[in-house]
């Protein structure tokens, strides 16, 4: 091979370049975010329960917002009546940040570690602001 | 395999019937649908329309009184921004000549020139800004309320084109900074969106009448279902002459005013 050195060393270099974020970032993963329930309305709950079960909440929560939305906005329809039969205001401003007044530590905190950024809070008010 | 030209079609015609009834199938089988109702307290109507009585206003009302605009402005998170430009607002007074430009005339009765006439939205029973309406942000309820889907809303501004009574306005800034006191049982808009009144419809949802009406002492709001030969608004209107802002381009408001 002709001017292996150079092309040796300057293959090492890009292969390092190349691969710097993998191993700058090796054992740095940020932890996945544990959303606090500790809010004084959740406190007072006899039954810690949700409009739905957590683990529907968890991953269908955005569906279920929307479809409440398309309900009260475009239906009229403002009672939603969940799988146990209790029934709910919907309201992403009331009923939900009734119990959840912790914006930051439990809607924030995911969306952050998601990097999803909803644009709810431009036109509904979170409960800080409106204080 | 060998098929026939005729046996392919039908096969293939089977085939396009059987797509054709998946969608009816899915809608009969949907029962899920009773999953949301409307509150029962909620306040029905086939046609919501009010009457404005200008002469109790005017005689039995305090001098200046803006109890309703107060109150509208104050559940709706109306901002002030305080420049004539950008100003947002869902019910407010205009003098008789721009209320009613037709009936201006140079020899008009003392009693009725430059009097302030609350104005708001007509919800329009055939609402050019609905009909103008890009992405159906706006569009007239079963009920007859003409609403703003906010979460839709581009802000082209065709509706505040289309609007021949200036009933919308439009975000030109963030609004959150020039709401005196946030209500924070109702949202606020944010820049870019156009607002207007909505009937109040999310008090009738739960059985309350809209603020303005609730608000004025002298009862000069009245509002009611037009549709209903029994309703307040009904027996008012037959009882007394009403006119109605701009009726002859056809937009059959639903506001009417009792001078």
């Amino acid at each position: 091979m002709y001017n292996a050195r150079g092309i040796i060393t300057g293959l090492v270099i890009f292969v390092a370049l190349v691969t710097f974020p993998f191993w700058f970032s090796l054992g740095k993963a940020a932890s996945a975010p544990e959303p606090s329930l500790d809010t004084p309305a959740i406190r007072q709950l006899q039954e810690k329960v949700c409009v739905e079960g957590t683990e529907f909440m968890r991953t269908q929560h955005m569906e279920l917002l929307k479809d409440w939305r398309n309900s009260v906005v475009r239906d009229g329809n403002r009672i939603y009546v969940a799988k146990n039969g209790k029934q709910y205001k919907m309201s992403l401003q009331n009923t939900c940040m009734d119990c959840h007044s912790n914006k930051a530590e439990f809607c924030d905190s995911c969306h952050n570690y998601a990097n999803v950024k909803p644009d709810c809070w431009t036109c509904h008010v979170d409960p800080k602001e409106g204080k | 395999m060998k098929m026939h030209r005729r046996n392919f079609l039908r096969i293939g015609g089977a085939c396009a019937l059987g797509l054709g009834f998946l969608p009816a199938v899915k809608v009969l089988a949907g029962s899920d649908l009773s999953k949301v109702m409307a509150d029962p307290k909620a306040l029905t109507g086939k046609k919501w329309g009010m009457v404005i009585d200008m002469k109790k206003c005017w005689e039995q009302g305090r001098k200046n009184c803006d109890d309703c605009i107060t109150a509208c402005h104050k559940v709706h998170n109306v901002p002030d921004i305080g420049n004539i430009k950008e100003e947002i607002k869902w019910i407010w007074t205009e003098p008789f000549e721009n209320t009613f430009p037709e009936f201006k005339h140079a020899y008009m009765a003392e009693a009725i020139k430059g009097k302030p006439f609350t104005v708001m939205c007509n919800h329009c029973d055939n609402a050019p800004c609905t009909r103008v309406c890009p992405t159906k942000a706006t569009y007239k309820r079963k009920d007859g309320i003409v609403v703003m889907d906010y979460h839709r809303c581009i802000g082209c501004r065709y509706c505040m084109a289309g609007c021949p009574f200036g009933a919308r306005s439009f975000n030109f800034r963030d609004p959150r900074p020039f709401i005196a006191e946030i209500n924070k049982e109702y949202p606020t808009r944010e820049k870019g969106v156009v607002e207007k009144c909505n009937f109040c419809e999310e008090r009738l949802a739960f059985g309350q009448l809209p603020a303005c009406v609730e608000a004025c002492q002298e009862k000069a709001l009245i509002f009611g279902d037009l549709a209903d030969p029994n309703s307040e608004v009904r027996k008012v209107l037959s009882s007394n002459y009403s006119i109605r802002r701009k009726p002859e381009l056809g937009t059959e408001p639903k506001i009417y005013y009792l001078v």
